[in-house]
């Protein structure tokens, strides 16, 4: 597991039924694109998150599948829709095989 | 020719350029590749899809990209003019309100970024933004 790995991710409290709202996410992580060399020349292997989910009581929002080429602590903003209140589930997979996840409830009024 | 200093300023500079020469066209065609990989191979349309993107990023190391396509189930990216073509692939679930993200990105240097957009239909839409980088974001 890589350390120092923190997931942050901004919802809003509550939102009107039906509403686009608005989410952002990040992730502290090196991202190590497998490009660069150390200082004596040796290829630093990749280490990267590979894939980040976002769901609403068990229905898919977005999944990205990501390259090497997303930046050191990856963000993503986007929108999404929620029908009736809940909790939004954010996955984040690593190369290493580690999952990290944080969860979000969020009100219908 | 004597091997004066003028000399061998201007040679040295003609190789340059011929190996910058000599590895763009690589870095397209593995880029055209990875595309036709995505889309079989099939036309793609332009207009439906935005790719914003900052006509001179600073850093190569994080340059905010932000794609939107309204209708596609599926976004692509790709850069190519880096190592490694592909950047990310943003899939829309039922819960997606808009067909829309951003991101940050890795640019090793002044290059195209490409976004396909797999729509509902089935077709293909593509758009294009050249970023110039100031200083690359690769590393090594």
């Amino acid at each position: 597991m890589a350390s120092g790995v923190k997931p942050r991710v901004k919802v809003p409290k509550s939102a009107a039924a039906g509403e686009a709202i608005t989410i952002k996410t990040l992730i502290s992580h090196k991202m190590e694109s497998g490009q660069r060399k150390d200082d004596d020349g040796n290829v630093i292997p990749r280490s990267i998150i590979n894939r980040f989910t976002a769901e609403f009581n068990g229905e898919s929002v977005i999944d990205v599948k990501l390259e090497p080429a997303i930046s050191t602590n990856p963000y993503f903003q986007f929108e999404a829709t929620v029908p009736e209140s809940g909790e939004f589930k954010f996955t984040w997979y690593d190369d290493d095989g580690s999952v990290y996840d944080t969860s979000k409830k969020i009100k219908v009024q | 020719m004597k091997l004066t200093r003028r000399n061998l300023l201007i040679l040295s500079s003609a190789g340059v350029a011929a190996t910058a020469m000599g590895s763009l066209p690589a870095f397209a065609s593995l880029t055209d590749d990875e595309i036709a990989k995505l889309t079989g191979g099939a036309e793609t349309g332009e207009g439906a899809i935005t790719i914003t993107a900052p006509e001179i990023a600073e850093n190569g190391n994080t340059v905010p990209i932000e794609v939107s396509a309204p209708g596609a189930v599926a976004i692509t990216l790709f850069a190519d003019g880096n190592p490694v073509p592909n950047v990310a692939t943003f899939n829309f679930g039922p819960l997606a309100a808009s067909r829309s993200a951003s991101t940050r990105i890795r640019l090793a240097a002044t290059q195209n970024v490409i976004a396909i957009a797999k729509m509902e239909d089935g077709s293909f839409q593509k758009a294009s933004a050249n970023v110039k980088v100031t200083i690359g974001g690769c590393g090594g």
